[in-house]
């Protein structure tokens, strides 16, 4: 009976090891760059998003990436969700969440004015999309030199390196252009970047957000917080935080209902397994 | 095993009512009770944690569909807009693709078990076989499924998998536009493969009903390919074998939730993360874990048709497996010489799924001036064809097998126990 179990671990290890290593190989590209890995606050199974780093991401987000990168798949009323950056135990409907409400007064959305038919802008509300930065793909491409900027929802799930990635890839800018490396007008070198040029510019000055010294939690209560310097370093890994974020929102809950099915199995396991001693106890085999 | 004499009484009116004309609790009172060999192992339990797979991925599924989009517009987000707003779906979804790799996980554990068992041998063959269809159509239905969220990996998987229509000489490329509905991977695409996704499930479920009957016609193998012969062989079904799968399954189960709850995305793409864009090709295309020896049995040689035979010929030579392995001993526990091999073949399988990841001209194996992810897979695609083709039928007719235990009553307790029980 050991062996067969012995044989069953070494079996699914032994699959373990080969999905991790074919799914690692199919994920790494053949860059010679290390990137450096950063310990996130959502890493491991118990890992939460960091709410203050989430906050302040968002602020980098709208002050900065919003200039180009859109946010197809999130509306603002995702910011007050559960396990969301401006969630609050008083506002369970997060379209009645005020940090919610007036993050989505700060951005203008175009409607159709329905006495006219006229097309209208108004101040965002919370149950809407974030809106498109431009109307079209050719538009985003006419200002942007010929590249098309990415949506960022799903830019932390959508890269091989995950979170880790995007944080490298927003760090390693002004490094030295390697000999062989042809970079046209346009283009500049990143690393990180699958064949080492990208068509955006560093996106992050050091001091170029002004981050508040506060922290909203839970309750919607405003905390007094030091404030971090808003260096590259800092902004990128916190607009990271956000994206990651933005790329699995329900990782809290999924991660949280894990634990108890988890407890819930192990339970059952065990009591399962003397359920089956004690059918078998008299029978050899 | 055939033939057992039923038990079964209808102890009220409506049932001896029902008895007489659908004896559909007579049939489940049988099975119940049929007669199972003691000694079958924790291999055996991955019969019913597929049956559990199955009905998992049609649940998830119908509920799936019921908020998803097969347009190419609205596909890629409507399962954004599963994961984020409906309620649970952020469970479901993950559910439903995590579960399609486990399901793949539990077959690949029962179809090497066979194998090793020699579970494919007389009188099993049909019971092997239709296994196989099962299996056919299972990737058939993971294929489709894995087009339908639209992304990047599903745009160009299909365009990959459909091109192999397209290598078929003289009617390949109107075969080929006949099955995707035009001329490309398109909408017209889009939704007969999720029609289909939703039509093959239950294609399995209904050939599952004729493997689970045939197995209850010819009965378990067991490890040792003893055939029960006295009533002290076998047990009840329930409870020696109900509580041993349960507890199977719960052991399965929680490989499954921490896949779903801890590593949703590791048996995916990351690619697949970004809608399909048809004007732009994807730096390396490689389907699901599960597909990847297949894959790089296609790769193994320069031309296009003859890598499509050859990964087709894969999956029939499993079909004629019956009457390819010759030796008449079915578990490869008195076979040490075939039992080498196998572990061998088992080996290259890994192997094989490793190439199938790599990118062909990419150095595998550092010897000499290095062996590429090709040189490796052409090794392990010969080895694959090799075991079933040639090991096997030469095996059975020149190894010579240990002595078989009389039943199996006496290996499990010794021959004094059973003269002493005698």
């Amino acid at each position: 009976m050991k062996s067969i179990f012995t044989k069953l671990a070494l079996g699914l290890s032994a699959f373990a090891v080969v999905t991790t290593a074919g799914v690692a190989y199919a994920a790494g590209g053949k860059n010679e760059h290390k990137m450096e890995h950063v310990h996130w606050h959502f890493d491991g199974p118990r890992g939460t998003f960091d709410r203050a780093a989430v906050q302040r991401g968002y602020q980098v987000y709208r002050e900065v990436c919003a200039a180009c990168h859109s946010l197809d798949h999130l509306s603002f009323r995702h910011l007050g969700d559960k396990n969301g950056p401006y969630y609050s135990d008083d506002y369970k409907n997060p379209s009645d969440n005020p940090y919610v409400k007036s993050f989505a007064a700060d951005w203008t959305i175009e409607d159709i004015d329905s006495e006219t038919g006229d097309v209208t802008e108004r101040p965002g509300v919370p149950a809407d999309k974030f809106p498109p930065i431009f109307p079209n793909d050719a538009a985003a491409r006419a200002s942007n030199g010929g590249a098309l900027p990415p949506d960022l929802s799903l830019i932390v799930a959508a890269r091989g390196g995950g979170a880790d990635y995007v944080y490298n890839l927003l760090v390693s800018y002004g490094l030295e252009v390697p000999k062989d490396l042809k970079l046209t007008a346009g283009l500049h070198y990143n690393p990180v970047m699958d064949g080492g040029a990208i068509a955006m510019a560093a996106p992050l000055l050091d001091g170029q957000v002004e981050y508040a010294p506060t922290e909203i939690n839970d309750h919607g209560e405003v905390k007094i917080v030091p404030a971090p310097a808003a260096t590259v370093e800092q902004m990128s890994k916190d607009v990271t935080e956000f994206l990651a974020w933005s790329s699995d929102p329900k990782m809290e809950q999924r991660k949280s209902l894990g634990f108890a099915v988890m407890l819930y199995l192990l339970i059952l396991s065990v009591l399962l397994y003397f359920s089956y001693k004690a059918v078998w106890r008299d029978v050899e085999h | 095993m055939a033939g057992h004499p039923s038990t079964y009484e209808p102890k009220y009116a409506a049932t001896r009512w029902l008895d007489q004309r659908l004896p559909i609790i007579r049939m489940s009172a049988d099975f119940m009770v049929f007669p199972s060999p003691r000694n079958l192992n924790y291999w055996w339990t991955f019969g019913g944690i597929l049956a559990l797979c199955l009905v998992a991925q049609i649940i998830t599924g119908i509920i799936l569909a019921m908020h998803y989009v097969p347009h190419v517009d609205l596909a890629f987000d409507s399962v954004q807009r599963i994961r984020r707003d409906v309620p649970f779906g952020w469970l479901l979804q993950p559910m439903h693709a995590v579960g399609a790799s486990m399901f793949f996980l539990a077959v690949y554990v029962h179809m090497f078990r066979g194998l090793y068992y020699g579970s494919y041998k007389a009188p099993r063959e049909l019971l092997w076989i239709i296994g196989c269809v099962i299996y056919l159509t299972m990737m058939a239905t993971a294929f489709l499924g894995y087009t339908l969220p639209w992304g990047q990996m599903s745009f160009w998987g299909a365009t990959v998998i459909t091109g192999f229509f397209g290598a078929v000489p003289v009617v390949g490329v109107s075969l080929q536009e006949w099955l995707l509905g035009g001329y490309s991977v398109d909408n017209a695409t889009l939704n007969r493969f999720f029609a289909l996704h939703y039509l093959l499930p239950f294609v399995i479920a209904a050939i599952v009903g004729l493997h689970v009957w045939a197995l209850h016609h010819v009965g378990q193998n067991n490890p040792i390919g003893v055939t029960p012969k006295t009533k002290s062989d076998t047990l009840s079904f329930h409870p020696f074998y109900t509580v041993k799968d349960a507890f199977a399954v719960a052991m399965f189960l929680m490989i499954f939730a921490y896949f779903l709850f801890y590593q949703p995305d590791a048996l995916g793409h990351s690619d697949n993360y970004i809608p399909a864009d048809p004007l732009k090709t994807p730096a390396h295309i490689v389907p699901e874990w599960y597909f990847l020896p297949f894959y790089a049995i296609l790769r193994a040689v320069p031309d296009k048709l003859a890598g499509i035979l050859l990964m087709f010929g894969a999956i029939v030579v499993l079909f004629v497996l019956p009457w390819l392995d010759t030796s008449k001993v079915r578990s490869m526990r008195f076979r040490p010489v075939a039992r080498g091999f196998f572990f061998i073949f088992l080996f290259f399988c890994f192997v094989l799924g490793w190439c199938g990841a790599g990118n062909p001209d990419d150095i595998a194996v550092p010897i000499g001036k290095g062996l590429s992810f090709y040189r490796v897979s052409q090794i392990a695609t010969i080895y694959y064809f090799a075991f079933f083709l040639i090991i096997l039928p030469v095996l059975g007719l020149t190894e010579k097998a240990k002595t078989l235990p009389d039943s199996i009553t006496k290996s499990v307790l010794g021959d004094t126990a059973v003269a002493a029980a005698e």
